[in-house]
């Protein structure tokens, strides 16, 4: 498994204009697949716009302790893309004045910018009530330092996402890498240990399950009662719910699909899984997606693919939400992901 | 180089089945898509059933659909292998249990 980023190894696919490129011809091109902005008119759902902004989410770094085989992010440890303070003073003046309830930090590893304590405490004072916090798990092993992260998220009420890909040793490690597994589940239990997960708790841990492979997330419920049959009778692990999140074609896991030949299969069973009901309910028409530089996208993943927003306002330190809320988002066949079956989201199924 | 008989890329076909015979394909495919819903067997399970079948009637399409449902329900290559087992063994049992009768005609027609 590789320890490196596709930026450090110089992989053709670290230049997002590879990537676009790649997603616009072939299939997409000679017509085989129909684009998805056909694909939105069909439906009459083109183009696609905000509805009520809930959620910013932040990205606070691209450095992480895990280099994963899926990661759209193309995160690890040789990623310096770090937010600076100057550029979350300039998010915490939006979040005083934003109408989004919910902050979303992600990263990388969030916890891994050395800044992270410091902003979830301004931010609550700002006025934030709903944190999330996407946490690998292993950060909290990493190092001594990060041993005390569980309770600090309780001090915050900090709503933990967690990945996990699967209930069995094998699955995980091969996605995640070696040892994973292991550090995960004894991050869950001191998750547990602080009062998190546990049945009626407000201290909310869920946890997201994305595929190992070039195949699509089965039903998020069934995927939920193994995992919560599994965790428990094997670990004494309780959670609440379980996000299933379908891979997008992007970064590592586009190079994955290329090299594995599995790219134009699992594009068709994208397109055939399309599902119009999903489309009303994507992440990108109630979340604004922040940049470790202060750039302004539609999701996560055009974040990763260096597409901005489609508007005047681009960057936080520019931040009009009346103005930024009339915009087009910026749509390419990577969506396909966020519309297959039940939909898929930050949050899990959408329809 | 000679076409081969079967194309994975025909699976994605199936549904064609219907252009030519309208009422009795969507007949089929409404049966097909009821057989697999959740009842007095999870869909999980049905999943492991037809995987099995897949094999021991020797249906490439219908392997890699199943394999692919598998995977997609968290269902592990462990469990998939050893589904393929059972329909093996009944496979296999199946042929010498007619030995039975090989038995059966020996002893009548020897003296």
């Amino acid at each position: 498994m590789a320890t490196k980023s596709l930026l450090a190894r110089n992989n053709d696919l670290a230049n997002t204009a590879r990537q676009m490129e790649i997603l616009s011809s072939g299939i997409f091109a000679d017509g085989e697949l129909p684009t998805f902005a056909n694909k939105l008119k069909e439906t009459h759902q083109f183009p696609l716009q905000p509805k009520k902004l809930e959620i910013l989410q932040i990205n606070l770094g691209y450095m992480c302790n895990q280099v994963c085989a899926h990661c759209h992010v193309d995160a690890g440890p040789d990623r310096k893309e770090i937010m600076t303070l100057e550029t979350m003073q300039q998010c915490l003046e939006v979040i005083k004045n934003t109408g989004a309830h919910t902050l979303d930090l992600t990263g990388g590893a969030p916890e891994m910018n050395p800044n992270f304590k410091e902003f979830v405490e301004a931010a609550a004072k700002a006025g934030i009530k709903d944190f999330i916090v996407r946490s690998n798990l292993t950060i909290i092993r990493a190092n001594k330092k990060y041993y005390e992260l569980p309770k600090f998220f309780k001090k915050h009420n900090i709503h933990v996402v967690s990945s996990m890909p699967h209930w069995t040793r094998g699955k995980t490690d091969k996605q995640r890498g070696d040892g994973v597994f292991d550090k995960s589940i004894k991050a869950l239990q001191m998750l547990n240990e602080v009062g998190y997960g546990r049945e009626g708790s407000d201290l909310k841990l869920d946890l997201v399950y994305n595929p190992s492979g070039a195949f699509l997330p089965g039903d998020q419920m069934a995927l939920e009662n193994d995992f919560k049959k599994a965790l428990k009778t094997d670990f004494n692990i309780d959670f609440h719910n379980l996000f299933a999140i379908t891979n997008l074609p992007i970064s590592r896991f586009l190079d994955y699909l290329i090299a594995s030949e599995n790219y134009e299969d699992y594009m068709f069973s994208l397109v055939d899984a399309y599902n119009p009901t999903a489309v009303a309910n994507v992440m990108c028409t109630n979340t604004i997606s922040v940049s470790w530089d202060g750039y302004l996208y539609d999701c996560d993943f055009n974040q990763m693919l260096n597409l901005k927003v489609g508007s005047k306002v681009q960057h936080i330190g520019d931040y009009n939400e009346a103005l930024l809320q009339d915009r087009n988002i910026i749509i390419n066949q990577h969506c396909y992901g966020c519309t297959a079956g039940a939909g898929s989201s930050c949050q899990g199924v959408v329809a | 180089m000679a076409k081969p008989y079967y194309d994975a890329s025909d699976l994605r076909k199936f549904g064609k089945i219907t252009e030519w015979s309208e009422e009795l394909g969507n007949k089929f495919f409404d049966y097909y898509g009821k057989v697999f819903e959740e009842g007095a067997l999870t869909a999980r399970e049905k999943s492991l059933i037809a995987l099995a079948v897949a094999h021991t009637e020797q249906c490439p399409y219908c392997i890699d659909a199943y394999t692919k449902d598998g995977l997609e329900r968290g269902i592990t290559k462990e469990q998939m292998m050893e589904a393929i087992h059972v329909g093996a063994a009944i496979k296999s049992g199946a042929t010498l249990v007619h030995g039975v009768q090989m038995m059966n005609k020996v002893n009548k027609l020897e003296m």
